[in-house]
């Protein structure tokens, strides 16, 4: 090890985007330098510019955006100036990229295995059977199932985490210099990320490679890198070893996302006995037309006014599906849903106005939970006209003061459109949605897993006001167990659309768990980089 | 106002053509009368009298004013087509959308309905219910729109499938909103972008079937001008080196890439392409 260069390095790099004619700069004059075998992590919260340095890594600018400034020697070479051709050789053989969305990255078309030997055979670093064999050596390094078959299967055929770990794998196939994950688990549940995380920490330990790995995750990105760059607004904020940034974070802004899973929603009194719950379900068994086995078996939880429920278990665990018996849109075969005390019809077209308006949802994503042309007095002002009747001036003052309460400026985004809104404020839209029909009961689907913390921290806090001011039921469905201690009075694990286990969070989070319930909180990754190596020898012993 | 400008400058120049082309055209169609040197049906002269400026485009085989014949065949083939592409869109996106919404057999009793029209030859189809309901007016518009309203289906159906299944649809529902306000207030304002595109297209279609039409004697019937049978009648001349037959063609031709001009800027516009 006698070269001293740095594999990667930026200098000044200045990267512009355009929006309304304009150009802006997005990155603004970072610098990074990235040697061999070393893995960075680049951290910071949406819009900070991360996805954009990583892409810059590879001499890509995204379109609508461009370089205008700085430079970037990968081994080397000059990307940002050299030729499209020295580009496209250098991507796919020494560079490699891992999206953060497998599933929309692979072709469904093609199978697993002919993706992964398009451009080793292309560009001619070994044969179509060399690169089949290989292909199955990095399947069996990656810890996938049966990896002699795996790659003749469609994408649609495997799993969301194998996907990802045959993503890497793929990257893997040129052995290149380095690799840039670009979020790669953010869209795992915990059981699964933990897996792909130790699978890409080992293969890039045993090949040497250097790798860049983005995410607005601080425990995942402990585990991972060696070096952590915060950024924010296109700038570094703070930039150390892994272990010095964990232990003595220098700048506030740091801090403050260090600090940001210290938000707990004060303890609740447990019910009294024998009080009559808002919304309750008794051995709900649903079942989707032509599956053959139910999404729901025999669920019964019990919601009480003031209280919040976290329902939590992996994707198809039958959380959402849940939600979806209590909305009507999915009538159970057994089992009665009761509200206030009378059984409430199974379809929602059967339940009157206000059985409907009794119990409200809010959506994951808000994007796609607002009519994008309708403007906010609309989308907040429909339920109060539908449910309560309310007109013309009396409308306007409601919604005014249903902004208010939500802690949005009613003057300044009473007529605006939903795309006009950031992430976090659009899902206080969908909130006030959900208040705006004065219900009892709330649905929160996941609300805050598509906002980053900050701001995840500010909607549990406005969620938690707004409970107390309005004496709400809240049902909060979740994958993560952060959320859950942060909010939760009840918890309900499910998995295989049974429960698991349930109680209050005490009871829940204070061992002995449940089999099941231990994986889910053990998965969880924590703030201490040695908590991968810790979990899995402790799970590897005990299997033994 | 300074807003509005800068809006305006970014409008390709071929989008500015094709606005000014169906202005002008609009205009001749609206003030027809005050326009025409003489009345529409009005036997003015000889038959086939050459240009002139008396007769600024001579006289057609009946002796009537070609010029003036144009500008009311302007107000009787953009008028009827127009009204056919409306009743075509509202039609279709009423069934697209009851479709979309409802699913189960609603949609498949409707989709296979269109699947049958659409196999027969959309002319063929238009000239056996014509011969059928008679050449008036009325049955014209109803017939076109009804064939026509079967592409507009298929389309809007499509769309519309890709919102039905949006979060707000279903808090929508789940509020207890009904059928026409989900269609009306959740679907159709989404679905507008390439329903409007679409309409552009389908106005050129349906004002050539219906001068298509004409031409074969089943359109809009004399003495009504329309530019279609205008051709037909006129098509004589051109063995004689008179290109005047031409003209309606081209007044035909001249619309329909005006609006494809807009349609093609409109479909840029919403699907969000910047180059």
């Amino acid at each position: 090890m006698t070269d001293t260069t740095p594999l990667l390095q930026i200098r000044d790099l200045v990267i512009e985007g355009r929006a309304q004619d304009e150009w802006n700069p997005i990155v603004k004059g970072l610098n990074l330098n990235l040697g061999r075998g070393q893995v960075l992590g680049l951290i910071g919260e949406s819009g900070a510019g991360k996805s954009t340095l990583g892409l810059a890594a590879m001499g890509f600018a995204r379109d609508g955006c461009r370089f205008s400034g700085g430079t970037v020697h990968f081994d080397g070479i000059e990307l940002l100036g050299a030729d499209r051709a020295t580009r496209r050789n250098l991507r796919s053989t020494r560079i490699a990229y891992v999206a953060q969305s497998a599933a929309a990255s692979f072709n469904p078309a093609y199978k697993l295995m002919s993706q992964h030997t398009e451009f080793p055979v292309l560009k001619q670093v070994s044969s179509r059977s060399e690169a089949e064999e290989d292909a199955i050596t990095l399947y069996r390094k990656l810890r996938l199932p049966d990896p002699e078959t795996i790659g003749f299967r469609y994408p649609h055929q495997v799993s969301g985490g194998q996907l990802q770990r045959a993503m890497t794998a793929m990257a893997m196939a040129c052995r290149p210099d380095l690799i840039i994950f670009d979020e790669p688990t953010t869209a795992l549940d915990v059981t699964t990320q933990i897996e792909v995380l130790s699978a890409i920490r080992d293969i890039v330990d045993e090949f040497g490679t250097s790798a860049i790995y983005i995410t607005h995750d601080l425990a995942v990105v402990a585990q991972m890198a060696d070096q952590i760059m915060v950024l924010r607004h296109g700038e570094l904020v703070e930039e150390a070893p892994t272990r010095t940034m964990l232990s003595d974070p220098q700048e506030d802004y740091t801090k403050s996302l260090w600090a940001v899973r210290s938000f707990t929603a004060p303890a609740k009194p447990a019910v009294k006995k024998g009080t009559e719950p808002v919304l309750s379900l008794r051995n709900i068994t649903a079942q989707y037309p032509g599956m053959p086995r139910p999404v729901l078996e025999d669920i019964s939880i019990d919601f009480h006014a003031g209280r919040t429920v976290a329902v939590v278990g992996e994707s198809g665990s039958g959380k959402s599906t849940v939600a979806r018996t209590i909305t009507g849109l999915l009538p159970p075969i057994s089992g009665e849903i009761i509200l206030d005390g009378a059984p409430l019809p199974d379809k929602y077209a059967n339940r009157t106005k206000d059985q409907l308006r009794a119990s409200q949802m809010i959506y994951q994503m808000a994007d796609t939970a607002l009519n994008p042309k309708q403007r906010i007095r609309d989308i907040i002002g429909r339920p109060m006209q539908f449910y309560r009747g309310l007109r013309g001036h009396a409308l306007t003052e409601e919604v005014r003061a249903l902004l208010s309460a939500i802690e949005l400026e009613p003057d300044i985004y009473m007529d605006r459109l939903p795309s006009e809104l950031s992430g976090g404020q659009k899902q206080r839209i969908g909130i006030a949605r959900a208040l705006a029909a004065n219900p009892k009961f709330i649905i929160c689907d996941e609300v805050t897993s598509a906002l980053d913390q900050l701001v995840a921290e500010e909607i549990l806090k406005l969620l938690d006001k707004l409970q107390n001011e309005y004496n709400l039921a809240y049902m909060f469905i979740t994958h993560d167990i952060s959320t859950v201690r942060a909010i939760a009075d009840d918890v309900v694990v499910m998995q295989m659309g049974k429960i698991v286990e349930q109680g209050s969070k005490d009871e829940i989070f204070t061992p002995p768990h449940a089999p099941y319930t231990d994986l889910l909180l053990s998965s969880v990754p924590e703030m201490d980089p040695d908590w991968l190596n810790n979990t899995l020898e402790a799970r590897k012993s005990a299997s033994i | 106002m300074h807003a509005a400008l800068h809006e305006i400058r970014k409008i390709p120049p071929t989008a500015l053509f094709g606005m000014l082309v169906i202005t002008l055209y609009i205009i001749v169609a609206v003030f027809a009368p005050i326009l025409a040197p003489y009345g529409e049906s009005e036997i003015v002269a000889y038959e086939f009298e050459p240009w002139s400026s008396e007769y600024w485009l001579g006289t057609d085989s009946l002796g009537r004013d070609m010029a003036t014949r144009m500008i009311y065949g302007a107000r009787n083939t953009i008028g009827i087509a127009l009204i056919t592409t409306l009743l075509a869109f509202f039609i279709g996106c009423v069934a697209a959308f009851l479709s979309a919404t409802l699913q189960g057999w609603v949609d498949q009793v409707i989709s296979r309905a269109v699947d049958v029209v659409i196999s027969i030859p959309t002319l063929i189809f238009a000239l056996l219910l014509l011969t059928i309901l008679g050449t008036s007016v009325y049955s014209l518009i109803g017939v076109i729109a009804l064939i026509y309203s079967t592409f507009v289906f298929r389309i809007a159906r499509a769309v519309a499938m890709g919102i039905v299944v949006m979060d707000y649809v279903e808090a929508a529902r789940i509020r207890g909103e009904g059928l026409w306000w989900v269609m009306s207030r959740e679907i159709l304002p989404n679905a507008a972008p390439p329903l409007v595109a679409e309409f552009g297209l389908r106005f050129c279609f349906v004002f050539l079937t219906i001068s298509g039409l004409s031409f074969l004697g089943l359109g809009i019937q004399p003495p009504a001008a329309d530019w279609g049978s205008m051709v037909r009648e006129n098509a004589s001349l051109i063995t004689f080196g008179d290109l005047t037959p031409l003209i309606p063609a081209s007044a035909i031709g001249l619309l329909t890439v005006a609006v494809n001009f807009i349609v093609d800027w409109m479909l840029h516009k919403a699907s969000g392409l910047k180059d």
